[in-house]
C-alpha cells in the first residue's frame, strides 16, 4: 500500500484521555443523587403518584367549555397587564439604556453603576416582585402591572444598551458638527439607528410578559392566575383545563403575531 | 475668516498629530489640503470645528475662539461650520429630507426639533438645498437606498440647509468612483462660488486638488510644508509634500475628468 510510507514517517496522535468526561458524568450523577436525597424525592414516589396524575387528567376531560365566558374578562385583564407593564418598562428603559452604553455615556463611573443596577433588577424573579408589590399596593392588577414593568425595564434596557453599543458613530459625529446638543444628538443620530431593534425587544418582552402575567394571579396580582387557584381549590379540574387551554391558545397567537411583526422590523 | 495660531496636537501616546501650525483662511477661499495619509489632514480639519481638541494654540472662527468656547457658544460656532465626511455619515434608516432637516437643529429649541416640528421656511430651505445638488426627487427615499454619490450630495444638502458659512470636507470623494467624484467636487465648487462659502477640502489625489483649489496647503508629518496658490504647486512641490517622487496613480483621474 502506498500509505505505508506515510504511516511510518508521521506519528499518529494519541486519542485524548476520556477521564475528564467520565469524571463529569460521575459528578453530575452525584449532584442529582444528592439533590434527590436532600429533597426526599424518590422515583417510587413518582410511580406511586402516577395513578393520581392519570386521575387528574381524567377529571380535566372533557373541559367545561362554557367556563370560557367567565374567564374572558380575566384573560383580557392579563393581556392588558402585560401591555401596560411592557409599555411602562420600555419607556423607563430607554434613558437608562443610553446611560449604560459606554459609547454614549463616556464616564465609567456612571455607566458601570447603572449596569450593576440593571443586573440587580433582572435577578429578582417576577413572581417575587409581584408578591412584594401586592404587599405594598394590595390585591389586584396594579401590583402585577408594576412587577411586569420592573421586569420589562430590566430586560429591555439590557438588550437596548447592547444594541446601542454597536451603532455607527458617523451620524453622531455629523450631528455634533451640525451643532446639535445632547438630546438632539440622541434624537437624530441614535434613535433612528436602534428604533427597529428597540421595537423588536419590546414585542419580545410583551410575549414573555403575557406568559408571566398568566401566573401572577397566584400571588393575588390580578389576571387569569387567580382562577387557577380558585378552580384547583374547589377541585373543579374540568374548569382548570379550560383555563390552561385558553391561556395556551392566547399565548400561541400572541407569540405568532409578535414574531411575524419582529421579522418585518429587522 | 479662520485663524489658526500656533496650533499643536499631541496624542495621549505622545505622537504629534499637528505641529505648530499657523495659517488663516479668508472668506470665500477654496482651499485644498493635500498630504499622505497620516500627515494630519483629517486632524487639522477636525480641529477647526473641534471634533478633535487641540493641545496647544488657538483657533479663531470669525473673531470668536472655538478653542475656548463650550456649551451653547461652542454649538453656536459649530452651527456655522458644515462638515462633509468620507463615509457620508447620514442616518441610513431615515429619509433624505429628514437627514437634510437635521442640519437645522441648531436653530430651534430642543423640544421642537425632537418632535420634528420644523417651520415652513426650514422645509423650503431643505428642498432648495436638495434642488441645488440635483437630488430633490429623492426627498422621501430612505438614505440607504441611494448610491454613494447620491448620499454625498445629500450630505452637501444638509450643510446647505445648515446655512453654514464654512464647509469642511474630509476626503469627500475617497469612496466614490471618478465620475461621481467630479459631480461632488463640481457641487462643492459651485456652492463655493455661488454662495461665497469658505471651503476647505482634504484630498489625497493631486489632479482634483489642482483643478478645484484656489489655494493648496501641503501637510507632512503634522507640519505645513507648502502653502500657496495652485500655480505654485508644481510637481516638484508635490514631491516635497509627499517626501518622494510622484507616482502615476496619485495623479489619477486625468482621463476620467
Amino acid at each position: 500500500m502506498s500509505g505505508n510510507q506515510h504511516t511510518e514517517r508521521r506519528v499518529r496522535p494519541q486519542a485524548p484521555g476520556r477521564l475528564k468526561h467520565y469524571m463529569t458524568v460521575v459528578l453530575v450523577l452525584l449532584l442529582l443523587w444528592g439533590s434527590a436525597v436532600q429533597t426526599e424525592s424518590t422515583l417510587s414516589e413518582l410511580i406511586e403518584g402516577l395513578p393520581n396524575v392519570l386521575d387528574l387528567i381524567r377529571q380535566m376531560f372533557p373541559p367545561k367549555w362554557s367556563y370560557v365566558r367567565h374567564i374572558t374578562d380575566a384573560m383580557l385583564d392579563t393581556i392588558r397587564m402585560a401591555l401596560l407593564g411592557t409599555t411602562i418598562g420600555a419607556i423607563a428603559a430607554l434613558p437608562v439604556a443610553v446611560l449604560s452604553a459606554s459609547n454614549l455615556t463616556r464616564t465609567r463611573w456612571i455607566y458601570m453603576p447603572v449596569r450593576f443596577l440593571l443586573n440587580l433588577v433582572r435577578t429578582i424573579p417576577d413572581l417575587l416582585m409581584a408578591a412584594i408589590f401586592v404587599a405594598i399596593f394590595g390585591l389586584g392588577p396594579l401590583p402585577g402591572i408594576f412587577a411586569l414593568a420592573v421586569f420589562s425595564f430590566g430586560l429591555i434596557a439590557k438588550l437596548t444598551y447592547e444594541a446601542l453599543e454597536t451603532i455607527d458613530r458617523g451620524p453622531l459625529e455629523a450631528m455634533t458638527a451640525v451643532g446639535a446638543n445632547y438630546l438632539q444628538l440622541i434624537a437624530y443620530s441614535v434613535i433612528p439607528q436602534i428604533q427597529a431593534h428597540f421595537a423588536s425587544y419590546v414585542l419580545y418582552t410583551f410575549e414573555i410578559n403575557v406568559r408571566a402575567a398568566a401566573i401572577l394571579g397566584l400571588v393575588g396580582a390580578g389576571g387569569i392566575g387567580l382562577y387557577y387557584e380558585v378552580t384547583l381549590g374547589y377541585l373543579e379540574y374540568n374548569k382548570t383545563s379550560v383555563i390552561i387551554l385558553f391561556t395556551l391558545a392566547i399565548v400561541l397567537i400572541i407569540d405568532y403575531l409578535s414574531s411575524k411583526l419582529r421579522e418585518k422590523l429587522l | 475668516m479662520i485663524e489658526l495660531k500656533n496650533v499643536s496636537k499631541t496624542y495621549a501616546n505622545g505622537t504629534k498629530g499637528l505641529n505648530r501650525i499657523s495659517l488663516s483662511v479668508d472668506k470665500g477661499e477654496f482651499v485644498v489640503i493635500v498630504g499622505l495619509s497620516g500627515a494630519g489632514k483629517s486632524t487639522l480639519l477636525r480641529s477647526i470645528n473641534r471634533l478633535h481638541d487641540i493641545t496647544e494654540g488657538e483657533i479663531i472662527i470669525d473673531g470668536s475662539s472655538i478653542t475656548r468656547a463650550s456649551g451653547k457658544r461652542l454649538r453656536r460656532i459649530r452651527r456655522d461650520i458644515g462638515m462633509i465626511f468620507q463615509s457620508f455619515n447620514l442616518v441610513k434608516r431615515t429619509t433624505v429630507l429628514r437627514n437634510v432637516l437635521a442640519g437645522r437643529v441648531g436653530y430651534h429649541p430642543t423640544w421642537r426639533t425632537i418632535l420634528g416640528l420644523f417651520p415652513k421656511p426650514d422645509q423650503e430651505l431643505a428642498f432648495q438645498a436638495l434642488e441645488r445638488v440635483n437630488i430633490v426627487e429623492k426627498a422621501y427615499t430612505r438614505a440607504d437606498e441611494l448610491s454613494g454619490g447620491q448620499q454625498q450630495r445629500v450630505a452637501i444638502a444638509r450643510v446647505l440647509a445648515q446655512e453654514a458659512k464654512i464647509i469642511l470636507a474630509d476626503e469627500p470623494v475617497a469612496s466614490l468612483d471618478p465620475l461621481t467624484t467630479k459631480q461632488v467636487m463640481d457641487d462643492l465648487k459651485r456652492i463655493n462660488q455661488d454662495l461665497g462659502i469658505t471651503t476647505i477640502v482634504n484630498l489625497h489625489f493631486i489632479d482634483p486638488a489642482r483643478q478645484y483649489a484656489t489655494r493648496i496647503i501641503g501637510l507632512r508629518a503634522g507640519e505645513v510644508v507648502f502653502d500657496g496658490p495652485v500655480e505654485d504647486a508644481t510637481d516638484e512641490k508635490f514631491s516635497e509634500i509627499y517626501g518622494r517622487p510622484l507616482r502615476q496613480d496619485e495623479m489619477l483621474e486625468e482621463h476620467a475628468i
